[in-house]
Order: C-alpha cells, then sequence, then structure tokens
C-alpha cells in the first residue's frame, strides 16, 4: 500500500477487478490471480477473449498462467530486476507516454544537489546512517524544498509505513509547485533523467542474469506493455503478496508504479495497478485499521514527542496542497466521533486521551516482547498465527510465556490449541504442564451469522445481513469488543482517575438488537460516515469542518451512509448499469471506483481517445463528468491555476489529476514516504543463494531483521555455511484453502481437496536429491525442518541465474496438524525479517535444502499419515 | 497432438463391476438349474418320466438357490421385490428377473408336484413352463453382462450367450447325472460331455476372436481360473465317458465337470473387473473404431 | 403395480414435458478453482470422499463416484496453450488443461435402459436422475455406463448408485444448476441444449481462432454413440488424455445383436439337450 501511496496518493489498488476487462494487456506479477482471486479473475479472462495479452509472470507456472497468454519464469525474489529492465528499455528507447509524463507526473522536477544515487554510493542513496541503520532522507527532497515536515518522518523512523504511503503529505510546497523544474526534461537533475541513470545498469542482459529471464523476453516486455499503451490502448499491472512479502515489497510496487505512470495508465480505463488484497475486508483492515501506527482514514497515530499538542500534531501531518490540506477536519471529526461531547475545543478534542506510540509495535515485536515476557496477554481474533506467522515455531513457543492467551475463532485453531496440541509438544520441547499460559477460547459467530461489511481489494464496501442467529455461545467480533467496552467501563465508572477518562469518555451508546444483545452494525456505520452540524449523515468529506461540529469515524468512508441510506448494501445488478455499476455497493473515496481518473483526460480534458473514455470536461456545464465519479474537484477547470495563498485542493493545477500528493504529481521519485528509498533498487532477499550482481550492497540496508538465538538466519552466499541451503524456497497459497487454514483445513469439502502439505519440485531437482512423485521430503533452513509429500512437476523447472541453474522448492503454507485437512507447519522454516515500511515478513524468497524421506520422528506420531485417506 | 499418455494416469475409464461372488455362483446355479428344467421337458416328452422327475427335482433347487444369492449382492437387499415395479425390456436384467422368477415357480411347483403326489396337470404344466423358459434362463445372463460397457464382455457379446448355454448344458447334464438312477444316466452323461466340449470349443473361440481384449482371460486371477476350468472341464469329460462302466469314474469326472462350469463362470466375471480396470481395454479398440471410419 | 417402461420422454410426460435443458463446459476458460465440486457436494449434502494425496497433479479427487458428481481433472503437457510464433514463448513451452466432468445425461442412457427396478428415470427436462427411495443396488447401471460416471455407494451401509442429477430440485424450479452458479469464468454453462450446441459451435471456432491447440467438441453430435450428450464439452486434447472414452456407446444399441445370440445359443442348448436322449438309457 504505500508504494502506491508514494506513488500516487493512496494507498489502495487504482482500479476495480471488473475494469480489467477493459485492458489491452495485463501483467499479472507477483500474484496467483486465477488461484487466489478465481471470482475477479472472470474479468482476466474477459479481457483475453477480447485479444488482450495476458503475461504471468512467476517463479512457478500456475493456475493463473495456465489461463494466460504468454508465461514468463523468473527467480523468486527478483522482480524489481525485472521490472527496472523494462523501466530502462522504455527510457532509452524514448517508449514513454511523453505528454503523460511531462505534465502529469513529477519527472521534471528538479531534485535537491546533495541527492546521492546508489549508481554513485554503490548499492545506498545518499544520508544512510549505519549507526541507525536508517536514511536520513532530506537530501531526496526536491531542491528548495522545506524541511519541516521531514523533521517529523526521522522520528518516527520505521513507523511511518502505513500512513506515510497514504500521499506526499509530508512535503510541503507552496502553490502546490515544485520549486524548480525542466519541463524539457533534460536537467541532469531532474527526475527523469535522474530516473534513467538509476535504471541504465538494469540491461536486458543483466536482467538475464539476475532473473533467469532470457534478455530478448525482457525486451519483448518492455515492447509489448509499451505497445500496449499510450492513447488508444492500455495496460495493466495486477499484484498481490508474492510482491509485498518481500524485504523490498514496497519497492516492487514502485517499479510497477513508475512503469504506470511513464507509460501513461494510471486513472485511465484498463490500466492502472490492480492491487489484489486477500483476506475478505483486508482493505477495511487498514481504512479502520487494526494497525498500531495509523488511525481511520491513515491518518497516523501519533508519536511520542516534547511538545504533544494538537496543533504540533497536525501541522506536522497536514500538507499545504492537496486534499491532505483538509487535515485538520478529518482529525477532529474522527475525534468528535470517539469523544463526542467530551471532546471540546478547550481540551483539544481529547486529543490528549489517544495513547502515543514509541517505537515499532507490530506483530513480530510482539511476539518478541512475549518472549522477553515485556508482553503479558494477547487477544488473537480470527487469526492463527501458530500457522500463518513467519517462524511460526517461535510464535507458538512465545504464546507458552505469555500469562494469558484469549483466542476468537470458530474452530479451536493450531493458534487455540497450542498448549496440547504443536509440533514442540509432540517433539517435547513443551509439555503442557509446564505452559503457565491461562488461554481463553471464545467462540465466534461465522459471517453468516453476523452483519457488517467487507471492504475489498477495490475499496469496495459491502454490506452483509446476518442470516441466521448465531449458535450456543459463538459470537460476533462487534458483540465480543462492544460487550467488551461495556463491562470495563461499568468496573471503571465513578473512577476520579484522568487515566480513565480515555475510556469512560468515549461514545459508546450503539443500540443493540435480538436476546444476545448485538450492537447494530448499522449504527456503527453510521458513526463511521459522520454526522454533520445538523445531526443529520453527512455527504462527502469535502463537508467535514475543523471546529468540532462535524464527527466523522473515518473520512475516506465519509458518503457510504449519505442521507441515511446504507449505500454500501446496494445492491443493483450491473446489467441496469453503466460500466463502472455505481449502484453496487460504495467505493471509498466518495463512490470513485477508478482512482486518478482525472489521467484519463489530457490537460485540456479532453478524453486521450474514444476507445479509452472515462472521465473528461463538460465545458458547457462547467464540470467533469463521464462514466465514473471524477476523482477531482467536479468544477476546478482544466486550466484553473491557483492564486496566491490557495490552500488544500485549491492550490493544485487543473491539470494534476494526483489530488492527494502535495504536488498533484505521480512519483517517479518519491522524495518522502519511504524509508528505504526514492527509487526501486534491486537488492537479495536477505536470504539469497547468489551475490548482487549489480552493487556491493548485496540487501535492503533498512530491512528488519530482528535477530535472535530462535531466530536465526541462512548464511547467505559468500559467508560460511552458504551451500547448506542451496535453493530457493518459496511459499504461496492454494484456491482450496485459506490463510492458516482455520476457514478451510477443518471443512471436509474444502480439505479433501487438498489434504496434506506437499512440496512442489522440478523432475531436475528430484533427480539431483532422489525425491520420488508422491513420497516424503525433508525440507530445511536454520530455523526449522518439515516434513512434506512430493509433487515433482515441470511447473517447477529451474532458472539459470548468474550463469548456473538454480533449484526453486515451493510450498503452500495452510498446513497445521489440525483439522482434516494436516501437516507440517511451512512458516516454521521462515524468518522473522520484514519490509522497514510496513513490516511485511519475507515469506517469497528464502533459501533451504531438502532430502527425501519423512523427518525424523522424535517421538511416537501421532494419528495416521496426512493426506493417506 | 496426442503423443501424449492416452489415458488419466493410469486410472480406468468405466466402472468396475461391483458384482460380488455371489454373482458368479448364480450364473452358475442359475444356468445349471435352467437347463435341468430343459431337459426335465425333453425328457417327459420323450416318456421318460423318472429322468424328467429327478431333472426336475435338480432344476427346482438350483432355481431356488438362486433368488437368495442374487438378493444377498443387491445393495439394498430388503428392497429386491422392487425388481418386479416394472418390466424394461431394454434391461436384461429386469427381463431376467422376470423370467427367473417364473421358471424357479414354475420349476418349484413342478417339483412340489411331483414329490407329494397332487395336481399332477398343474404340474405339469409347470414343467412345461420351466422347460421352455430354460434356454432363455441359461443364456441371458450372457445378455446381461454383454449389455455394459466391459470390453471383455460387451465385445465379446456375440460368442458369450454360446459360452453359457454349453456351460449350462454341462453342469446341467453332470448335477442330473449325479441324481439319476443307473437306468438313467445316458441323456445326462451325454449332456454333461457334450456340453463341456461345446463349453471349451466357445470359450476358445471367443478368446480368439477378441485378440487383444481376450488378455484378460489369460492374465491374473481370470487366468487362472480359465486354465482350471479347462482343465477340470477336459478332465471331466474324459472321465465321464470312461464313467459308463465305472461309477465311480463317473462321479468324479461329474465333479469336475461341475467344477469347470464353476470356474469357467468365475474366469469370466473377473476378467470383466480386469478389463474395466485398465483404461486402454476402453480406449485402444475405440481409437482404432475412429480411426476406421476417418479412413473408410 | 409393475408397469411397462421405456425411454418415455417426451411422449410418457403428456404435455409437461419441457425444453431439454443441459451443460456446455468450456474447458478452455475452466481455471481449475474446483467451486464446482464444492457447491456441487453443499447442495447436494454429498460426503467427503476420503483425504487422500494422490500426487496426480491438483487432482487429488480422482474421479466421479457415488460421492463425487463434478470433477475437476488437471493435465500438465509440455505444448503451449497458444501456437503462436513469438519472443514471448519460454524456451520450455507447457500448459495446464483443466476440465470439470460431469454425468453426461446421455440421450440414449445406458443406465437408464438397464435399471430393472425404474429407479433411473428420464426427467421432464430431459436430464437423467436416480431416484434413491427406489434404488436396490442391483448394480447394473455401473458397469453399463460408458463414462464411469454412475457408481454405488459402499459407505455406511447405503448400497444405492448416486449420481448427478443435474439439480433437478434446482432446474424444476426455474434455478441454475449448483455448479454452474458457482462457476466463476462460466466454464460451466446451464441452459436449453439446443441453444447451448448453438453457443459451442460458435465457441468452437473462437478458440481455434485465438489459436488453441487441440481444441474440439467432445460429445454435441446427436449421431454419436449415446445420440449426443446432456451435457457436454468443449477439450483442449482428445478425450482418453482427459480419461474420457474417445468413441463411447450405449451397450444397449447393440441390444438386438445380444439377444439374437442368446437366441441361437437357446437354441442350440435345446436341441443339444433333445439330442441327448437319443442312445443308451443309462
Amino acid at each position: 500500500m504505500p508504494g502506491l501511496g508514494a506513488s500516487f496518493g493512496r494507498g489502495g489498488a487504482t482500479t476495480f477487478q471488473q475494469d480489467l476487462a477493459n485492458s489491452d494487456c495485463i501483467v499479472i506479477m507477483g500474484s496467483n490471480a486465477a488461484e487466489c482471486h478465481p471470482v475477479g479473475f472472470q474479468f482476466v479472462m474477459e479481457a483475453r477473449e477480447k485479444g488482450a495479452e495476458v503475461i504471468h509472470i512467476d517463479p512457478r507456472y500456475t493456475r493463473t498462467s495456465a489461463m494466460s497468454t504468454h508465461f514468463l519464469r523468473l527467480r523468486a525474489g527478483s522482480d524489481i530486476a525485472l521490472l527496472g529492465g523494462v523501466i530502462n528499455h522504455i527510457l532509452q528507447n524514448g517508449l514513454e507516454f511523453r505528454e503523460y509524463v511531462e505534465h502529469y507526473t513529477n519527472a521534471s522536477v528538479i531534485i535537491d544537489d546533495r541527492f546521492l544515487d546508489t549508481e554513485d554510493l554503490d548499492g545506498l542513496f545518499s544520508g544512510w546512517d549505519p549507526g541507525e541503520r536508517q536514511y536520513d532522507t532530506t537530501s531526496w527532497s526536491y531542491e528548495d524544498m522545506r524541511v519541516s515536515a521531514s523533521a517529523g518522518e526521522r522520528e518516527q523512523g520505521g513507523t511511518m509505513g502505513e500512513q506515510a504511503g497514504h500521499g506526499g503529505q509530508g512535503a510541503a510546497l507552496s502553490h502546490g509547485e515544485p520549486p524548480h523544474e525542466d519541463p524539457a526534461l533534460e536537467h541532469p537533475r531532474c527526475v527523469f533523467q535522474i530516473l534513467k541513470r538509476h535504471f541504465s545498469r538494469y540491461t536486458p542482459e543483466m536482467v538475464e542474469q539476475l532473473t533467469g529471464v532470457p534478455a530478448a523476453q525482457v525486451v519483448w516486455l518492455a515492447e509489448t506493455l509499451a505497445r500496449n499503451s499510450g492513447r488508444e490502448r492500455t495496460s495493466a499491472f495486477v499484484y498481490a503478496v508474492g510482491w509485498t512479502q518481500h524485504t523490498v515489497g514496497v519497492q516492487y510496487i514502485r517499479s510497477a508504479s513508475i512503469i504506470q505512470l511513464l507509460l501513461g495508465n494510471v486513472g485511465r480505463p484498463g490500466g492502472g495497478v490492480m492491487a489484489l488484497r486477500g483476506h475478505a475486508t483486508i482493505q477495511g483492515s487498514t481504512d479502520i485499521p487494526t494497525l498500531y501506527n495509523i488511525l481511520p482514514g491513515y491518518i497516523p497515530m501519533p508519536h511520542v514527542h516534547e511538545d504533544n499538542s494538537l496543533e504540533r500534531f497536525l501541522d506536522v501531518y497536514s500538507s499545504y496542497a492537496g486534499f491532505w490540506g483538509r487535515m485538520p477536519s478529518y482529525f477532529i471529526s474522527l475525534l468528535k466521533a470517539w469523544w463526542g461531547e467530551a471532546a471540546t475545543p478547550e481540551n483539544g478534542y481529547c486529543f490528549d486521551r489517544l495513547p502515543r506510540i514509541s517505537d515499532d509495535h507490530s506483530m513480530y515485536q510482539i511476539a518478541l516482547g512475549m518472549r522477553e515476557k515485556t508482553v503479558k496477554g494477547l487477544i488473537c481474533a480470527g487469526q492463527n498465527p501458530a500457522v500463518g506467522s513467519a517462524n511460526a515455531g517461535l510464535y507458538r513457543r512465545a504464546m507458552a510465556d505469555l500469562d494469558w492467551l484469549v483466542v476468537r475463532d470458530f474452530v479451536e485453531s493450531e493458534t487455540a490449541a497450542f498448549w496440547y496440541d504443536s509440533q514442540e509438544i509432540e517433539d517435547g520441547d513443551l509439555r503442557t504442564e509446564d505452559i503457565g499460559t491461562e488461554v481463553f477460547f471464545l467462540p465466534a459467530a461465522a459471517q453468516t451469522e453476523k452483519s457488517g461489511s467487507y471492504t475489498n481489494t477495490q475499496r469496495l464496501v459491502q454490506w452483509h445481513h446476518k442470516a441466521v442467529e448465531p449458535r450456543g455461545d459463538c459470537r460476533s467480533e462487534l458483540w465480543f469488543y462492544y460487550h467488551l467496552g461495556r463491562i470495563i467501563r461499568e468496573k471503571l465508572s465513578g473512577s476520579g482517575e484522568a487515566r480513565d477518562r480515555g475510556v469512560l469518555d468515549l461514545t459508546w451508546a450503539y443500540p443493540t438488537e435480538g436476546e444476545i444483545r448485538e450492537p447494530s452494525a448499522e449504527a456503527v456505520l453510521a458513526e463511521i460516515n459522520g454526522f454533520g452540524p445538523d445531526g443529520r449523515p453527512i455527504g462527502a468529506y469535502t463537508e467535514l469542518k475543523d471546529d468540532g461540529s462535524t464527527s466523522c469515524g473515518c473520512w475516506i468512508y465519509c458518503g457510504v451512509y449519505a442521507g441515511g441510506q446504507n449505500m454500501a448494501a446496494r445492491r443493483k445488478p450491473w446489467t441496469e448499469q453503466p460500466a463502472a455499476a455505481p449502484e453496487w455497493g460504495w467505493a471509498w473515496p466518495a463512490n470513485r471506483r477508478i482512482l486518478y481518473n482525472r489521467a484519463s483526460a489530457d490537460r485540456h480534458g479532453k478524453p486521450w481517445s474514444e476507445r479509452k473514455r472515462w472521465v473528461w470536461w463538460d465545458a458547457d456545464e462547467g464540470k467533469w463528468t463521464g462514466e465514473d465519479v471524477p476523482d477531482f474537484v467536479v468544477d476546478m477547470p482544466p486550466d484553473y491555476e491557483p492564486p496566491d495563498g490557495a490552500r488544500a485542493e485549491k492550490a493544485l493545477r487543473g491539470d494534476k489529476p494526483f489530488i492527494m500528493q502535495g504536488d498533484g504529481r505521480g512519483w517517479l521519485f518519491a522524495p518522502s514516504g519511504l524509508v528505504d528509498g526514492p527509487m526501486p533498487v534491486h537488492y537479495e532477499p536477505d536470504e539469497s543463494p547468489i551475490e548482487n550482481l549489480l552493487y556491493g550492497q548485496r540487501s535492503n540496508p533498512v530491512r528488519q531483521q530482528l535477530r535472535r538465538p530462535r531466530n536465526p538466519h541462512n548464511p547467505a552466499e559468500g559467508e560460511q555455511g552458504a551451500d547448506r541451503f542451496p535453493y530457493v524456497l518459496t511459499t504461496y497459497r492454494l484456491t482450496e484453502h485459506h490463510t492458516g487454514g482455520g476457514m478451510s483445513r477443518y471443512v471436509e469439502h474444502l480439505a479433501e481437496l487438498q489434504p496434506a502439505l506437499f512440496c512442489e519440485v522440478s523432475p531436475q531437482l528430484a533427480a539431483e536429491r532422489g525425491l520420488a512423485n508422491g513420497g516424503w521430503a525433508t525440507i530445511s533452513t536454520s530455523r526449522a525442518e518439515i516434513e512434506a509429500r512430493v509433487l515433482v512437476t515441470n511447473r517447477m523447472h529451474p532458472v539459470t541465474v548468474d550463469g548456473r541453474t538454480l533449484h526453486q522448492v515451493g510450498m503452500p503454507f495452510h498446513y497445521g496438524p489440525r483439522g482434516f485437512a494436516r501437516g507440517d507447519t511451512p512458516n516454521d522454516l521462515l524468518a522473522m525479517v520484514m519490509d522497514p515500511n510496513v513490516h511485511i515478513q519475507e515469506s517469497k524468497a528464502a533459501t533451504c535444502t531438502i532430502r527425501p524421506g519423512r523427518r525424523a520422528a522424535r517421538r511416537q506420531r501421532r494419528g495416521p499419515e496426512p493426506g493417506a485417506g | 497432438m496426442s503423443d501424449h499418455r492416452p489415458d488419466y494416469y493410469g486410472r480406468p475409464v468405466i466402472k468396475q463391476p461391483v458384482w460380488k461372488a455371489e454373482i458368479g455362483w448364480y450364473f452358475f446355479s442359475g444356468g445349471l438349474g435352467g437347463a435341468a428344467a430343459t431337459l426335465a421337458l425333453v425328457s417327459r416328452l420323450a416318456g421318460r418320466r423318472d429322468l424328467a422327475r429327478r431333472a426336475t427335482l435338480v432344476s427346482a433347487l438350483a432355481l431356488s438357490a438362486s433368488p437368495p444369492l442374487l438378493i444377498k449382492d443387491l445393495g439394498r437387499p430388503k428392497r429386491f421385490l422392487y425388481m418386479f415395479r416394472v418390466l424394461r425390456p431394454t434391461s436384461p436384467m429386469s427381463l431376467g428377473s422376470w423370467v427367473l422368477g417364473a421358471a424357479g415357480t414354475a420349476a418349484g411347483a413342478a417339483a412340489g408336484s411331483d414329490l407329494l403326489d397332487v395336481a399332477p396337470v398343474a404340474g405339469e404344466t409347470a414343467r412345461a413352463v420351466a422347460g421352455l423358459l430354460g434356454p432363455a434362463i441359461s443364456t441371458y445372463t450372457a445378455v446381461l453382462i454383454s449389455d455394459t460397457s466391459v470390453p471383455a464382455w460387451h465385445e465379446a457379446r456375440r460368442d458369450l450367450p454360446l459360452v453359457f448355454a454349453a456351460g449350462s448344458a454341462a453342469s446341467a447334464g453332470a448335477a442330473v447325472w449325479l441324481a439319476a438312477p443307473a437306468g438313467e444316466r445316458g441323456p445326462p452323461r451325454r449332456l454333461a460331455i457334450a456340453g463341456a466340449a461345446g463349453e471349451l470349443l466357445a470359450a476358445h473361440r471367443m478368446e480368439t476372436a477378441l485378440g487383444e481384449l481376450g488378455e484378460p482371460y489369460r492374465r491374473g486371477r481370470p487366468g487362472r481360473y480359465a486354465r482350471a476350468a479347462r482343465r477340470a472341464l477336459a478332465g471331466g469329460a474324459a472321465l465321464m465317458t470312461a464313467g459308463r462302466r465305472r461309477p465311480l469314474l463317473g462321479r468324479v469326472g461329474a465333479g469336475l465337470i461341475l467344477a469347470g462350469t464353476v470356474c469357467e463362470r468365475f474366469a469370466i466375471l473377473r476378467a470383466g473387473n480386469l478389463s474395466a480396470d485398465d483404461p486402454r481395454y476402453t480406449v485402444d479398440p475405440q481409437r482404432e473404431r475412429i480411426a476406421g471410419r476417418v479412413t473408410s | 403395480m409393475a408397469r411397462f417402461e421405456t425411454e418415455s420422454r417426451p411422449a410418457g410426460y403428456d404435455g409437461a414435458a419441457r425444453e431439454r435443458v443441459g451443460f456446455f463446459t468450456d474447458t478452455s476458460v475452466c481455471i481449475g478453482c474446483k467451486a464446482c465440486e464444492v457447491a456441487c457436494k453443499e447442495w447436494n449434502l454429498l460426503p467427503e470422499d476420503g483425504f487422500v494425496f494422490t500426487a496426480e497433479s491438483y487432482d487429488n479427487t480422482g474421479a466421479l463416484g457415488s460421492e463425487t458428481w463434478r470433477h475437476v481433472a488437471f493435465i500438465e503437457q509440455d505444448v503451449p496453450l497458444i501456437q503462436t510464433a513469438g519472443d514471448g514463448d519460454d524456451g520450455n513451452p507447457m500448459r495446464w488443461l483443466m476440465s470439470s466432468d460431469v454425468c453426461k445425461h446421455c440421450t440414449s442412457a445406458a443406465c437408464l435402459n438397464v435399471c430393472p427396478t425404474g429407479a433411473l428415470f428420464r426427467t421432464e427436462l430431459g436430464t437423467v436422475v436416480v431416484q434413491d427411495d427406489i434404488c436396490n443396488g442391483c448394480g447394473m447401471c455401473v458397469p453399463a455406463c460408458p463414462f464411469g460416471v454412475i457408481a454405488r455407494r459402499e459407505r455406511d451401509g447405503d448400497g444405492r448408485a448416486w449420481k448427478c442429477t443435474l439439480c433437478y430440485d434446482r432446474t424444476k424450479d426455474g434455478l441454475t444448476p449448483a455448479c454452474a452458479a458457482a462457476c466463476p469464468t462460466e466454464s460451466i454453462q446451464y441452459g436449453p441444449l439446443d441453444e447451448l450446441r448453438g453457443r459451442a459451435a460458435q465457441r468452437l471456432e473462437s478458440v481455434q481462432q485465438q489459436g488453441f491447440a487441440g481444441a474440439r467438441l467432445y460429445g454435441e453430435d446427436p449421431e454419436d454413440g449415446v445420440d449426443g450428450f446432456g451435457a457436454f464439452f468443449l477439450l483442449l486434447d482428445e478425450p482418453q488424455v482427459y480419461g474420457l472414452p474417445p468413441d463411447p456407446v450405449d451397450p444397449t444399441k447393440r441390444l438386438g445383436e445380444m439377444w439374437g445370440a442368446a437366441a441361437a445359443a437357446g437354441a442350440a442348448l435345446a436341441l443339444g439337450v433333445a439330442a441327448s436322449l437319443l442312445g443308451r438309457r443309462g
């Protein structure tokens, strides 16, 4: 998400899945879309039927590859090299969509003269502090750009992540205009030339050495994309966790964003970057976040600071130009939603009641905190980290160090049962009687037993209706947290302590329904939408005020309950609507389906072509119109020039489509927002069997390593012992199962489809290691050793990298010892090593070794062989 | 295009018959009962009452053993009467059930009339009915198994009835010979020997005509049954020939012929299973057929 | 009361017969997701079929049977999906065929023809259905089917034959069968059979023009050995690659031959019996 946010202004897919049917060329990379998004994949099939190129690029030939017109095989962890090769080919051969690049991107902006590139520093950027292991990013700014906000970034270190990715609001610019530009794109320090130089070493031949993709295919890919871009044609990128689950994950997405900006595909039908997020409502879970470092609508969580005032906070995080200029109205409305009457101008709207973060409190830090006993209790709701966490064995042991654990789920997952049923118990490393954790297993209601919303990968909020009452003691999340809060407030009532006001003053009066007193989800939705000064539901985030007269639980969702109607529950069939189907559900922001759609028209507001028209300027009506809700101030003409002193969105020009960005442009070069570089760099994964052929700096210098005795890393190439783990390991999903398996391995009809853990290996690797199809293998890393059945398949063909044959071993990660489909847990093999922007673990590329036969059982095995019937 | 593996992971194309050993025994008992009923009728018409009564009794015993075998083999034995919900001419099992019901009842009635010495007219009528239905009883089972997609059966559809008929004759002859007094042993002896010889010839012709599809009759368990059948039938026929003067040899020979016909039934039954299990027995002839159509 | 029963549609429905429906399964757009398998099991409350890892690509189901009425086949081949020249080709051409198999609801249905209890019947929609309250598990239908579809359920002492009903309980009320409703790419298409046949002919042309190697229709021809399938397919290779018979025939079409041979054998038996009376008495 920050990759998209830093490039375009919002951390979300720029388009909707149905729009893929309009594409002339779809590149699916870092995604197994047919496997993991089978329903959405029908639109890719539609495009294919209309003659579009569908190109799947992956280490494995998967169910997506089987549907594609072309398949390119690459080494896991080398995607930036390939994308860099495409960027290089475009720039060297003048294949960019010039008019789009000149006016809609920051290609012309001149960068600070203290900036040094990886070309200068052998793989590092200027500002690297080896002691702190982080970058001082001030030298990455636009020339003569004020740096006050950068100070705010510095103190946050690795906690900027999600919010930062939501718009270059950290950049303070006057008039929304960068101080220095070269419209001809020739100045040596303009972004365009910096980009060109930065990627100049990503030649087709070098890319072949790094990725295993033949040089001719690299050129073919770039040419095919270029041929399918421009006025008359558009191309789309589709990605998922195959890109994000890397220590340079965010930069993978930046690479695709750069390509799409260079080719002029962003904001256009059949174009853009379709970020495929996986879990139901995972988009929603960052919009109304369960993340430690952001507040609803991607407002940052306040950080500990000497000057803790509301004024300072707003000053740091508002931007001068663009819609983040309205940040005070979003934030104060949020505080009013939470503390209602108690939030007044005098007390800074209860700003002091918000907790402050001081450090990285993300999931893996929590796990280590559990081990170190600084985290004493854990509520684990709808998650199965005993299977799904990187270094899952460490996580299971860490749970044994807790004082108390609450697990909410509708099956007794591996996490709930860790204390008596786990690898550690089986091997005798942990004994139930020695585990002091008090475990509470609270049964959860399933999605059919509760009402609520899903916000899916295309920012679409869809309501789902309760169909049946939950059975027995099963309760929804909403019920749990509402009543937990109610009981806590009852226990705290009458307290005179200042610290308890935060909880006691919360607005908590939701109506409840039925015998079990289920809170009304729709009432919560109404609060999220917000209310105006008249107490009626508010219609748009532009109506929010910073004087405490409005409330809004999440500014980007403002409008979902406009007029008191649950927009998310709309179900007008697609056959009765125009292409964007605006009356099915509701998408944020403001029900726009393609973001940045001002870019589907040229500078003068005219569509680039009839074939690719989407949104355009109607001069007679004096407004933007078209197939979608315009992602622009609706009555701002294309030739608008902001007057002096204009603020927020009014400070942006009429020909700058990226309205969340401080300068209204798509960022080829990201001067702020990301901690590991303004441009993507090919770095090797944390564990890799080859050196970085491009630079001396091997891997992402800022990656989070969390080295501990129980979280060791395999030796890297060149280090002693590196040949113990000569194969690339990658993990992935199967259609038949879901995440940690709690929703699929316990369901017979799904479990029987993929009943056992298996690894996929090429015939060549099988011959080399003596592996038999249908037999057993043991896979090991420095963390753990697991066993799996063997599937020998040509779909795992080896790649030729740096002149040698490299084998890859792949495994679906869903398995654990419980349910009908059982197996060892592949995440036991991985280390906790993360991307520094969003703390996502590197599950997609590591190293391992493999041998035939089952793992040596240290004690009697439990139960029959998995997958044996 | 298809240098590719011409099957799906070696899995069978059709489903194996689910019939168990009871069905093999039924082929034997039904065939024996049918041919014995015919022998009873023909004997009676030739005025050989005593032989007719013996044959009738053998037929009734054999035919009465048949329904329990069939019922036991059903997935839902308690629903055996549902066989008589309809009469479906396209179903040999439907027709056969009705015919078996009629013939078994008739043979039983005739035997009852004989033993209890009552209702002679009804008894003779019953004997006639059973005798006329006898050839149908002895051959319809061949149609039943031919009317499937099992390659070893369907492709042998022209030859199987004669195998079954001859085998029925042989077993009926042997059984009635064992039941008959010395003065009545001529016809059953000749019938047994002719039947055995006929079965050997018919089975050989069938297997040869099948070509590659005859393999299941030579391999594995069905192959062993088939070879045992051949030896038993040949030996039994020889001994029964000698048994004209030496009853002991005759008895052994009759026993061998009975055993031989049982073995042949099981050979056929199990050859069906084997041919169903290997996809190439289904696929190869069909591909040849297609190729033949294309060139012609 | 016993009834004399033949293939009874449309005449036997006295005007209640409706337009014949069926499936067209276009395997060129099948993504192998198995939603059809799961939807079928959920709707028909079918039990699980065993948790067995087969190592046969992604197919752990194996075959159609009494507990599985939709089965997705997976075949990995080293030929390209689309026969085009171009630099987009890998040095290792590959394609992965995926296909959802189902009961063919044959026009000339062997299972129906050989069923002695009348459990199998043809519905007013032209589909073939087993009535589980009548089937006595005689097993005749099982080896009769040229496709190996119908099977007898042995578990839990059930003993009856089971197969796809083409969601009779849904189609009767105008709903789409569960598998077709679940299929995300419209690989499984449901509708009037005539319309499907027309659509399939166009689809074949389109697929061939797009360069898909080996595309062909399977079961659309009313002149074939079962007089045309009620559920027919677009395949990308020969049928036997998918485990399907290349030239399936309803064996009951040759009953005439079989009864003729039986009659001759029976006559030979009768003659042989008669002849045995000639000669010595004892």
